[in-house]
């Protein structure tokens, strides 16, 4: 499948990639069924076949009490480049990636200009391969300037690098535009990725509708807002055999519907959100605009249902939903202040205090969600997995190391999360993309023939 | 009716702001009435002020428009002897675009020590909280509380009816986006009133059955049980909305007329926020009636705020702010 010409700064030869070698560690790769003590061997960027280790390592790393995965892939990324720079650039946010384990990020096109030309995708493409940091894969708009009335030139996303179309932060609104996208992506075997809700339902909307924002006087918006919308998307992909993935999953009976969308044999998946599994809308109660999000914290039986949903695999991909937005734009009266969080940096210790740790999930079915599932739903055949030949993009999760998240040290631009203080267990330790160390909290990392670790 | 002629023991009241009724204790609220009560009695005397706040500086912070509750805290704060200001945000640099937390902060470096704030977002006063030094005093914000407005409500019903227990307070009107409403359910409820929640189902929301409320639709029914009747504002923007067809209709329904007031109690008492729709909530004649205690209102809200005003002083030192105390910034 095509992702498009990828462009090199011409006369500049990149230097030979070195041998890795990763050992000690516990090998977890759902894509083969595999979890237990192994080593891992990296050639010119590629993964070797196990067993066929060749000459000594370059580089060796000590991955004793680690786990080591297929790179997370987060396919919910807002990066804010072009047009809100002050936020986040595709740089500063392809480092905060790393930094939390991920090696892959889809980003979403509502930047300004929106990513609804091929032109617009290769920018991306190219700021991200400057960058050199996690990979980027933009994800196209479904209409022209996101405004929901005219199909964009899809094809020519795709030529230009876009792996799925989406108009995020907005739904397509119009049914009948929603069908003819599902229709027409069928051509490139590409994912309509949607958010569901129902814009008239929301109106003046800061928070879910419920007993909390009935108490603090504050707009509702109604779970039905987002379960109307998941019903009818549902329906259309039936009728059109398109591929519908419902992005950020909230409600119960959103959840349901797709278990039921499932059994019916549509081809619809969902992801969800740390802060859905790990928050509710009680904590609006201090006003603080680090619980404003859209859609917004839920109440305890959703964020059960959307455990569940998890569990049973209703519910196959976990993404952030990284939504960074600078200091002075969060401190505002709640109603004027923009809905999201950041969420790169907290992926891993929140699903592992709020999934792992609690039982629901074990880390291979975690992985299988962070990792092997989102790179089948984009298409990259060559990551989300560690069989021999496919791309060299390694996470080492250190899973019991207690430590305390303090934005201020986060690597994104913004800080706006509503996890400061929060005491955590879990870290991602080191990253390679594309088989270079790109990023270590260290101690492990050896040159051949040095004592000392890098 | 016993009313201590003292201000509440301070023992009894340690918070520094007045962010909202909900999360004070049934003693607490008690302690505003009891001290209002004692000021209450200043305004009968020839010279009206005391001493009490002397040297201290309150701000109105009025974000929202309003005449009549920024006048109230100017004259409590100047009877009890305090330095006052008013800042209006149309003619103040957040035109400028200066954002809510800067605005107050330069004025806490004024040399402010009281903060009464009026903002259209709930949770305002909150976070000003968080970020100056000053007392903060919650004078409406949006939906959320004006427990300054409650207070006097309640000390109006006391005076009436000589209790709140065991009383049946029906409020009506649009409850669902109104703070005099939150407000009122809080306090009646912690009281040990029966509140009673009337409007049509577009704006009385079920939910405050599980806070102890009961919720009707008709006003007709609701009204032989009722001791008092507090009549909230219409909002025509909501009409715009389409939350109610018509304001003829809403009226027809909700509206107290002569002939509703005869459903009522011989002594059914009255209230209204101000200011009132004259012919949508309530006819002149009712308004103007023996049963309105409007006006009581306003001259309750004067001593209420006093009472505030003294409360939250005991527990702020006087003199300028800097910012340098080490106050902790978000």
């Amino acid at each position: 499948m095509s992702h498009g010409p990828i462009h090199r700064p011409p006369g500049r030869e990149n230097p030979p990639l070195p041998t890795i070698q990763i050992s000690g560690g516990r090998i977890i790769d759902p894509s083969q069924g595999l979890d237990g003590p192994g080593d891992l061997w990296i050639s010119r960027g590629r993964i070797l076949p196990s067993g066929g280790a060749p000459e000594e390592a370059e580089i060796v790393i000590d991955a004793t009490g680690l786990i080591v995965c297929p790179g997370l892939i987060d396919i919910h990324v807002h990066l804010r480049e072009p047009g809100n720079e002050e936020d986040e650039t595709i740089a500063t946010g392809a480092a905060a990636a790393l930094a939390g384990g991920v090696t892959s990020v889809a980003c979403m096109p509502n930047t300004i200009p929106a990513i609804d030309t091929q032109a617009a995708a290769e920018f991306v493409v190219l700021q991200a391969q400057r960058a050199k940091q996690a990979n980027v894969f933009p994800v196209g708009a479904v209409s022209k300037g996101r405004q929901g009335a005219e199909l964009a030139e899809l094809g020519q996303l795709v030529d230009g690098g876009a792996v799925a179309f989406t108009d995020d932060g907005a739904p397509v609104a119009s049914a009948d535009l929603m069908r003819r996208a599902l229709q027409y992506a069928t051509m490139f075997d590409r994912v309509i990725m949607q958010h569901c809700q129902v814009p008239e339902l929301t109106v003046g909307g800061v928070m879910n509708e419920g007993i909390e924002s009935m108490r603090l006087g504050l707009g509702g918006m109604p779970a039905a807002a987002e379960d109307i919308m998941v019903a009818r998307d549902i329906r259309l992909a039936e009728i059109t055999g398109g591929r519908l993935h419902i992005q950020h999953i909230s409600t119960a009976r959103s959840v349901e519907l797709v278990r039921e969308g499932k059994r019916r044999g549509v081809r619809v998946t969902a992801e969800a959100c740390p802060h859905h599994f790990a928050l509710t809308d009680e904590r609006l109660r201090t006003f603080d605009s680090n619980y404003k999000m859209n859609p917004p914290l839920r109440t305890w039986s959703d964020v059960e249902a959307v455990i569940g949903g998890l569990k049973d695999g209703t519910i196959e991909f976990i993404a952030t939903d990284h939504a960074p937005h600078a200091r002075e734009k969060k401190m505002r009266e709640i109603d004027l202040a923009p809905f999201g969080i950041v969420g790169l940096e907290t992926l891993v210790p929140i699903t592992s205090l709020c999934l792992i740790e609690p039982g629901h999930l074990t880390w291979s079915d975690a992985i299988a969600k962070m990792s092997c599932n989102p790179a089948v739903l984009l298409g990259l055949t060559d990551k989300g997995t560690l069989r021999a030949g496919a791309d060299a993009d390694v996470t080492l999760i250190d899973p019991h190391t207690r430590w305390t998240i303090d934005p201020a040290q986060f690597r994104s631009k913004s800080r706006n999360t509503p996890f400061g203080g929060w005491e955590v267990n879990a870290r991602a330790h080191t990253v390679i993309v594309g088989g270079e160390v790109r990023y270590t909290r260290g101690g492990i990392v050896r040159q051949a023939g040095a004592a000392v670790p890098a | 009716m016993t009313t201590p002629a003292q201000p509440a023991d301070s023992a009894v009241w340690t918070r520094k702001h007045l962010l909202g009724l909900e999360e004070l204790s049934a003693e607490e609220i008690l302690a505003i009435l009891d001290t209002a009560e004692s000021f209450a009695e200043v305004s009968t005397r020839s010279r009206k002020k005391v001493p009490a706040l002397q040297g201290r500086i309150v701000f109105n912070l009025f974000f929202e428009n309003s005449t009549r509750t920024r006048t109230s805290f100017s004259l409590a704060a100047k009877r009890l002897s305090a330095d006052t200001q008013d800042f209006s945000a149309s003619t103040s640099s957040l035109s400028k675009g200066e954002s809510f937390i800067d605005t107050a902060r330069n004025i806490e470096a004024m040399g402010a020590d009281v903060l009464v704030v009026r903002h259209p977002t709930p949770g305002t006063p909150h976070l000003l909280a968080q970020h100056v030094g000053c007392s903060i005093i919650n004078a409406g914000d949006g939906a959320h509380e004006h427990p300054t407005q409650a207070l006097l409500d309640l000390m109006t019903i006391r005076r009436a009816k000589g209790r709140i227990e065991g009383l049946t307070v029906g409020l009506l009107g649009d409850i669902s986006h109104s703070r005099v409403a939150r407000s009122n359910i809080h306090a009646l409820t912690k009281l040990g009133a029966r509140v009673i929640l009337c409007g049509p189902p577009t704006l009385v929301p079920r939910g405050w059955e599980r806070f102890g409320c009961e919720v009707a639709y008709s006003l007709d029914e609701i009204l032989p049980r009722c001791d008092v009747v507090n009549v909230l504002r219409i909002q025509f923007e909501r009409q715009q909305r389409g939350l109610f067809p018509s304001v003829a209709e809403y009226s027809q329904f909700y509206m107290m007329t002569q002939e509703r007031v005869r459903l009522g109690k011989p002594d059914l008492l009255l209230l209204a926020p101000g200011p009132i729709n004259r012919g949508v909530e309530l006819t002149p004649e009712v308004a103007d009636g023996l049963h309105s205690a409007i006006l009581d209102q306003v001259t309750n809200g004067l001593a209420v705020r006093m009472a505030v005003l003294y409360l939250l002083s005991g527990r702020v030192e006087p003199g300028p702010r800097d910012g340098r105390d080490g106050r902790s910034r978000q």
